[in-house]
């Protein structure tokens, strides 16, 4: 499926490794496909291995893997179920400085919440991409911001915009 | 009144400029209708019965002269000539088309207002007190709070694609205006034994399907921790709250199925997690908010007015509105009206873009340029000096906005219904307008006294019927319109769902139904007992049997 950030559409590097299979230059493992391999994966590179996550996984049963893996990639089922947001919310709090992830029919409307909850990059379905092509997505992106809401990145800050005005 | 600075109206004509390209993009075929649709609610559209619906919001219910103005041209230029003020202190326009929605956003951003977050699984206007800021037992004004958390909630990252709608009000007095009880997040403003101004928090509460009473988080939250606090129970709901079922996933349901000990747990956990300091407010940002809320310049009264008592005796009607519209304000010489959008015959909430127009000019003249919209779907004249009050009331009278029926059985809220809701399941304005017509004579209305009849059309309770001193709520049985009853509830301090009486009444039968109940009361009342008063003390039974005793 297309993958992009914000410099635009991206390789992706990543083989989706099923149950039972070997891994690969760069695997994504489901959660509990990786709970399972367990001691097998210690000392693998953690350049090389990644996590497919659920949007029902509780965020600290993520953290003892932090330093094992640099991509976390978060399902979302459909667009309109946010429970990704929080998830990568509560990774970024609890230390995760690695990659993340939005997979699924997520929109180009989306991307900012997205990055501001912390995720670097999206992997959507074609029928997403084909109705929303790149361009879109760039254009979108493109749009100087102006955010309430403190302890967000990518977006202006207007309080500390105020802040600054009062000198 | 709050005003915009440079970024809230760049935020606004942002957020009017996105839309347009989104309304494009869905005309264009690049999004989906299903896309679209959390799209446009979240810009306070609805595709209703017959058309799409724009509700615009009215932060906490506070509007200028302006603002108002700007209204009635909006029901003029796009609409047909009114406009319907909701329970939640907002405005809905009922034939708005969707081409045209895109400019009505340009117009409001020009007068400081926007539509964003009126619908949709978001935070939804944070509602408050309509005597905010002229209440005597009010503690602070909770304008101040709903503000910050007005600008907190707008288009927030993170939780602007919620398991389901989010509604926060606030109230700064004991007395509860505001029905903090009966929403996801309720706050009072008040003072703990130091005399320091913080909140209490309540979480849980509402009404729907399934209606619950909001259950304490936090009997004391400093005032600097409010916005990481609500960063907190947001994002345990967010994460916890049901996804498998539209109906149980409103907040109240996750909190019911956790235990509030629970919840509370997790919230208490994730907000220990948090940096406060980098989400909430600085304090000078802070003072900024509250200094557009200091009182306006009050002129020094004596607080009786000569001319307003001559009036009150020499004019018998202008005395019996001044009963029951008119309250105390806490600046002498000055009082808080009430207009009753209720007159008999009238659809609750509707006013025409004439009426919007005189109550702006009113408000410019006589209200220090201020209105408020309420949650029983009427409007407030905040500031009026007494002595002026005669004048208002004629100029109120003049426009049919005199109906002195503030909180007794004529000032019925109710939902659109049927006549143009495609959730509705039964008719509600024209039931509304059949319990008025019945009990249309003044004097009997004073005889009953206080006594909040709700209405809705559905079971998600727009009308808020499980709050009303009697609540209906219109089914759809076998194809035919089926009113329950309910008695005893309450969205005040004492909230209180109501219970049911039993088998529903049928369209025609509904009026003599509510007959009955009061003729109950008003037979079986003690001196000075109010209708939810002798409810509580003679219970279901005696209501029930009259009820029932024909069937």
């Amino acid at each position: 499926m297309p993958l992009r950030d914000d410099a635009g559409p991206l390789d992706d590097r990543w083989t989706r490794v099923e149950p039972g299979e070997d891994l690969a230059e760069r695997s994504l493992l489901g959660f509990t496909d990786a709970d399972e391999r367990g001691p097998s994966l210690a000392g693998i590179d953690p350049a090389r291995l990644g996590l497919h996550v659920a949007n029902d996984v509780q965020p600290d049963a993520l953290v003892p893997w932090f330093d094992k893996i640099s991509l976390i990639s978060i399902d979302f089922p459909s667009f309109a179920d946010g429970r990704g947001f929080s998830i990568a919310r509560a990774l970024r709090q609890r230390g995760y400085t690695g990659r993340l992830r939005a997979r699924g029919p997520v929109i180009a409307d989306q991307y900012a919440y997205l990055r501001a909850c912390g995720f670097d990059e999206v992997e959507t379905p074609e029928a997403v991409s084909n109705r929303q092509p790149e361009a879109q997505w760039a254009e979108i992106s493109a749009v100087e911001r102006l955010r309430y809401q403190r302890g967000y990145p990518g977006a202006r800050n207007i309080l500390d915009a105020r802040r600054e005005a009062r000198g | 009144m709050y005003r915009y600075d440079e970024f809230d109206a760049a935020f606004v004509a942002d957020r009017a400029a996105e839309f347009r390209g989104q309304v494009a993009r869905r005309l264009s075929g690049s999004l989906t209708e299903e896309e679209f649709r959390p799209l446009r609610l979240m810009n306070g559209v609805y595709l209703q019965l017959h058309a799409y619906m724009l509700r615009v919001a009215i932060p906490y219910g506070t509007l200028s002269g302006a603002q108002m103005r700007m209204l009635a041209h909006i029901a003029e230029k796009y609409d047909r000539g009114y406009g319907h003020f909701t329970t939640r202190q907002n405005i809905q326009f009922n034939w708005p088309k969707l081409k045209d929605v895109p400019d009505i956003l340009d117009d409001l951003a020009s007068v400081e207002m926007h539509a964003i977050q009126t619908s949709g699984n978001c935070i939804r206007n944070t509602t408050s007190d309509p005597f905010a800021g002229v209440a005597p037992d009010e503690v602070e004004d909770p304008r101040m709070t709903a503000e910050l958390i007005r600008q907190w909630s707008s288009l927030h990252p993170e939780f602007t694609f919620l398991g389901r709608k989010f509604k926060i009000a606030v109230t700064g007095a004991e007395e509860d205006r505001a029905a903090i009880k009966v929403h996801d997040i309720g706050i009072q403003v008040l003072k703990n034994e130091a005399g320091q101004t913080g909140y209490r928090v309540l979480v849980g509460g509402g009404l729907g399907r399934t209606p619950m009473i909001g259950k304490v988080i936090r009997n004391w939250l400093p005032k600097a921790d409010l916005l990481p606090y609500l960063e907190a129970c947001l994002r345990v709901y967010n994460l916890n709250g049901r996804r498998d079922n539209k109906y149980k996933a409103r907040i109240k349901i996750l909190v019911h199925e956790l235990g509030i000990d629970e919840y509370k747990r997790q919230v208490e956990e994730a907000f220990a997690r948090l940096d406060g300091e980098t989400i909430a407010p600085d304090a000078a940002e802070v003072a900024r908010i509250e200094s557009y809320f200091a009182p306006p310049a009050y002129e020094a009264l004596a607080d009786e007015s000569v001319l307003f008592e001559r009036m009150k005796r020499e004019d018998a009607a202008f005395a019996a509105w001044v009963e029951r519209n008119v309250h105390a304000h806490r600046t002498p010489g000055y009082a808080v009206a009430t207009i009753s959008l209720k007159p008999v015959g009238g659809a609750p909430g509707d006013a025409t873009a004439e009426q919007m127009r005189a109550m702006a000019e009113i408000a410019e003249r006589h209200s220090m340029d201020e209105l408020r919209v309420t949650h029983e779907q009427n409007v407030v004249l905040p500031n009026i000096r007494k002595d002026e009050l005669y004048a208002v009331w004629r100029k109120l009278a003049a426009q049919g906005l005199d109906a002195a029926n503030k909180g007794l059985v004529t000032d019925i809220i109710a939902c659109p219904g049927l006549d143009y809701c495609n959730l509705a399941t039964a008719r509600s304005i024209p039931v509304a307008q059949m319990i008025a017509e019945r009990f249309k004579d003044p004097a009997l209305q004073q005889k009953i006294g206080p006594l909040s009849i709700k209405i809705s059309g559905c079971i998600n309770a727009c009308g808020h019927h499980h709050v009303g001193h009697i609540g209906i709520l219109g089914l759809d049985k076998a194809g035919v319109e089926s009113y329950q009853i309910t008695l005893g509830g309450d969205a005040t301090e004492t909230a209180a769902i109501g219970e049911r009486t039993g088998p529903g009444f049928s369209f025609e039968d509904v009026t003599d139904a509510i007959e009955t109940l009061v003729a109950t009361y008003l037979d079986r009342r003690l001196a000075g007992e109010t209708f939810l008063q002798c409810y509580r003390r003679i219970g279901m039974a005696e209501f029930k049997e009259t009820l029932y005793a024909a069937a």
